[in-house]
Order: structure tokens, then sequence, then C-alpha cells
């Protein structure tokens, strides 16, 4: 048995590092993450300091500090000042994160059929194909206007968008993934005893999960992109609309403070989705 | 033992099967074979030779381009759980523990879940996987997956019993298990069995009947049945000279190359 020992020895070497070193090289990489935004803060404060002008004629004089945006956010979560923005995060937060569930969660219910049909289906396909690929490339902010006055105003409006936008690359996600399935297991189900439609939703929605969570990912990560624009169809409340009132009301830290949360709201709602599916799905092996 | 399954049991019946792909190539032409109850006939042949066509027709998978197939009486229109089929690939689904790959097949016949959950048990006791039950297919050895992968479609009780070289991607230590695991439950099931094989020496271990397909779109000559064996051995001891005059016989008649038309 000589051959069985070689490789064993051979491989020694590229065994996983002990735990002591995987931390350490966990350690590493948080902290090799810190320069670059702390060097970001740091010259954005300088610049601002200096009002220096950069390319694209972009006048740091205008920005405000980074401790203002701080101060902002702070009076925009807990009211540390009295005005326009105090404590308005507790609004604007749940109102906007109730536009974009919605948005996504219409797309969501509307592309993974369709996309499972356009998959399996060469009629379907050609059914909706051209449709889809006509109005894909059209952008959200082209729809503004005609949205405007087909639907007007609010709510509405702004869902609507957030629903056209997630809408595309769930669909597309799912067509590929149901494309994708291997043959083999359709064959194996049918020949359990499944029936055409249970073949659907016992084969191919399980074995195109992965390029559909994809989708939704890429949909999701959309609809917050979409909403400052589908709030800027004069909803009162919501994180985008209140980034137009500070710039009608000329309060840059506020702008700032806005961007800020929406940036950190699209990645928590990012990691819920993610949550979501490792709970519906716990540790089931699926197609990579 | 307890007995394993209800006991189900069709004949095979195929007159006149002819199978023409788009591209007028004809796979195979006139192939008449008629199976017996609780028979079980293994199907060799060299590649290209039609052996795998004739059995994704059998199953429902293809349609042939005429003549007929009926299984049990009744004409084959498409795949259904009468007819299990066991792939050389497994065929698992990854996302399915062990336990419900093989409660798949009672589940969809809408059984009683304490009656689906006793099948699934007794399946997996005889296969020898109670200790995997819980585990995912991608986890376990090709022998363990083609053990979990015959559980599943027995436990669907099915009156006959495809296999497409089974036991192909096998070692042979694992192949041999098998061969003889296969054997006890055909004996413990009657079922009828189709076994495709590429092996003289398994299909003549496993079979009552020896079917030697010829021909193929290489040959110039359309698939085509040229002999049938009966195995007649008592005892089938791979090492003994009985056990290797057959297997020389049907050796013979798969080498042999067959006549263009």
């Amino acid at each position: 048995m000589t051959t069985a020992t070689v490789p064993v020895a051979a491989a020694a070497p590229t065994v996983p590092a002990p735990p002591v070193r995987r931390r350490r090289g966990r350690l590493r990489t948080v902290l090799l993450g810190l320069p670059v935004p702390l060097l970001f803060l740091l010259l954005w404060h300088v610049g601002r300091e200096n009002a220096w002008e950069l390319p694209f004629g972009i006048r740091m004089g205008f920005l405000p500090y980074p401790a203002d945006v701080a101060r902002g956010l702070a009076n925009y979560a807990i009211g540390t000042r009295d005005d326009a923005f105090s404590n308005l995060l507790w609004e604007d937060l749940p109102a906007s994160a109730l536009r974009v569930l919605s948005g996504f969660a219409l797309a969501t219910a509307v592309a993974v059929p369709l996309g499972v049909l356009m998959g399996r289906f060469v009629t379907a396909n050609a059914l909706f194909d051209p449709m889809i690929n006509l109005f894909r490339p059209i952008p959200a902010t082209a729809w503004v206007p005609l949205v405007a006055l087909l639907i007007g105003y609010g709510d509405q409006a702004s869902i609507f968008l957030i629903t056209l936008s997630a809408f595309f690359p769930i669909v597309l996600g799912t067509i590929s993934g149901a494309r994708q399935v291997p043959e083999r297991l359709l064959e194996a189900a049918r020949m359990l005893g499944t029936s055409g439609v249970g073949t659907l939703l016992r084969v191919v929605l399980p074995a195109a999960a992965p390029a559909i969570v994809n989708g939704m990912r890429v949909g999701l990560g959309l609809s917050w992109v979409i909403l400052v624009l589908s709030e800027s169809t004069g909803v009162p409340t919501g994180l985008g609309s209140t980034i137009f009132l500070a710039r009608d009301v000329v309060q840059t830290d506020q702008i700032v403070v806005g961007m800020i949360c929406i940036a950190v709201a699209g990645f928590l709602s990012d990691r819920l989705l993610m949550l979501v599916f490792r709970v519906l799905f716990r540790d089931r092996p699926l197609i990579k | 033992m307890e007995q394993l399954t209800a006991g189900r049991t069709a004949d095979v019946r195929i007159a006149g099967l002819t199978k023409t792909y788009a591209g007028a190539v004809t796979a195979m032409a006139d192939v008449d074979l008629t199976i017996a109850s609780g028979e079980f006939v293994a199907v060799v042949g060299a590649s290209g030779c039609g052996k795998s066509t004739l059995l994704r027709i059998l199953a429902g998978f293809e349609q042939p381009s005429s003549g007929a197939v009926e299984v049990g009486g009744t004409p084959v229109t498409g795949p259904g759980p009468d007819r299990g089929v066991v792939f050389q690939d497994y065929g698992l689904f990854p996302w399915l523990s062990v336990r419900e790959n093989v409660a798949y097949g009672p589940a969809r016949k809408k059984l009683p879940k304490a009656e689906v959950a006793a099948i699934t048990e007794r399946f997996i006791t005889a296969v020898g996987l109670t200790r995997f039950a819980a585990t995912y297919p991608a986890q376990l050895s090709g022998g363990m997956q083609q053990r979990v992968a015959i559980a599943r479609v027995l436990a669907n009780d099915p009156s006959l019993l495809l296999m497409d070289e089974p036991f192909g991607a096998l070692d042979a230590l694992t192949r041999s298990d098998l061969q003889a695991e296969l054997k006890r439950i055909h004996v413990d099931t009657r079922t009828t069995v189709v076994f495709v094989t590429h092996s003289i020496e398994e299909a003549v271990f496993l079979a009552d009947r020896v079917v030697v397909m010829t021909g193929g779109a290489a040959h110039g000559v359309p698939g085509h049945i040229s002999r049938i064996v009966p195995v007649e051995l008592a005892d089938r001891d791979v090492t003994s000279p009985a056990f290797n005059e057959v297997k020389r016989e049907i050796a013979e008649l798969v080498h042999r190359v067959p006549t263009p038309v």
C-alpha cells in the first residue's frame, strides 16, 4: 500500500490552516478593510477645509464636513437638534422599506412563475421573449414622466417603478436557472409519478433556486437604487423624498445622511433576504 | 423474510418496434421481444446498437416511430410509476435527503403519511442505508447512491424495473456487491426486470435470458436483436467452466460484425 501513503504525505502541507492562523487571517482581512475608508474620510475632511476643486468640477467647498454628516445622522435618528429632519428616520425608513418590499414582492410573484414557464416551454418563451427584450433596455428614469401622467404622484407610481426595475433581473435569473435543470432529474421525477405541473414545482423550482436567488438579490438591490427616483414622484415621506426635501432647503449634510441610510438599508435587506433563504433551504445542497 | 413489495409484476410485449430519429437515421428496426412476468432479462450489445433506446422507449421517455410496446397489457404512452427506472448516473434529487428521495414516489401517490414513512423505512433498511437516511446524496459514494436509487424505485412498487447500465460507473467490488443484492431483491419482489449492460459477465450472472443486440448507425444496419440466449445455469458461479461457456457464446455474438443490408 505504498501508493496510498505517498499522496497523504504529499498532501500534508496543504492541509487547512489551524484555527489560530485562520482567526489571524480573518483579523487581517478586517484590518486591511480599514485604511481605505479612513483615508477617504480624511481626504473628505481636508478637501472640504481647503475647498478643493476636483475633476468633473466637483467643488468640495459645498460639501458638509464628515462630522456634520455624523451629527445630521444623529439628529435624523434621535433628534439631537430641533429641525425639520429630527427623528424623521423612523417615519422615512418604514415608508421606503414598505415601498421596496411591495415592489420587490410583486416583481417576484410575477417574474418567478413567468421565468419558470419561459425557461421550460418554447412556446412561452417565444410569446414573451420579444416583449421582455423590448422593455428591458428602457431605464426607470425614462418611465418617470410617463408614469407621472398615467398614474400621477404617490405610492402607486413609486411601487410601480420599483416593480418594473426588480422584474427583469428576477425573470432573467429564473429563465436561465429553469433552462439548466438536468434532464435526468426531470426524467426521474416523471418515472416516479410526478405530473407536469408537479415537475415544475418539485424539480424545476428547487433546481433553479440558486439562479432565482441570484436574480432576486440583484432585483432587491435595484429596488433600493430606484427608490430615490421613485420617491421623486412626490410622495411625502421616505428616505428618497427626504433627500429631495434636503436639496430644496440646501441642507447638504442631510442629503448625505439620506444616501448613507439608503446604502445601509439596502445592505441590510440583502442580508435579510439571504437569511430568509437560509431558513427556507436550511442546509440543503442545491445544484451549483 | 417479510415480503418486500406487494409483488406487482407485469409482462412485456414489444412487436415490430422501429425508432427513427429526425434526419432519417434508423436507430433500431423490427425489434420483437416478449418478456414473461417476473422474468429477469439482460440486454447486451456494442455501443450504438439501440439497447438504451429500447429501455428508454419502455420507460416512456421516447416514443417509438412504429411498432407496439405493451407493459402488463397496456400500451406505453409516457413515463409512469408502474415502470421504475434506475439510471447509470443515479438521478437522485440532490436537495432531498436519502429518506426524502425514497419517500418521493409513495408521497406522489397521496398515501397516508404514516404509510409513506413505513414504506420508506422498509426500503432504506432493505438496501442497508438506515444509518444514512438523513444524509444527502452528494455525501454518499457511488455505490450507496445507486442503492438509494434502487430503493427509491422499489418503494414505488413498480411492476417493471428498468435498469440502464446501473452499475457501469462503480468499482468492481461495489459492483459485485450490488449485483448480489439485486439478485436477492429480485427473488424477494419477483418484479420483471430489464437490465441493460455492457458487461456480458454481469448479464449472465443476473439474467434468466440475455438479449444480444447488434448493428447501429456505425454499422450501416439499424440496431436489432441478433439472438436471445437463455441462461440455464443452476449455479451462477462466475469461475465455473459452464458459466464461461455461456459468456463465450454471447461474446462471440456481440463481437460478430453485422452484415450491411
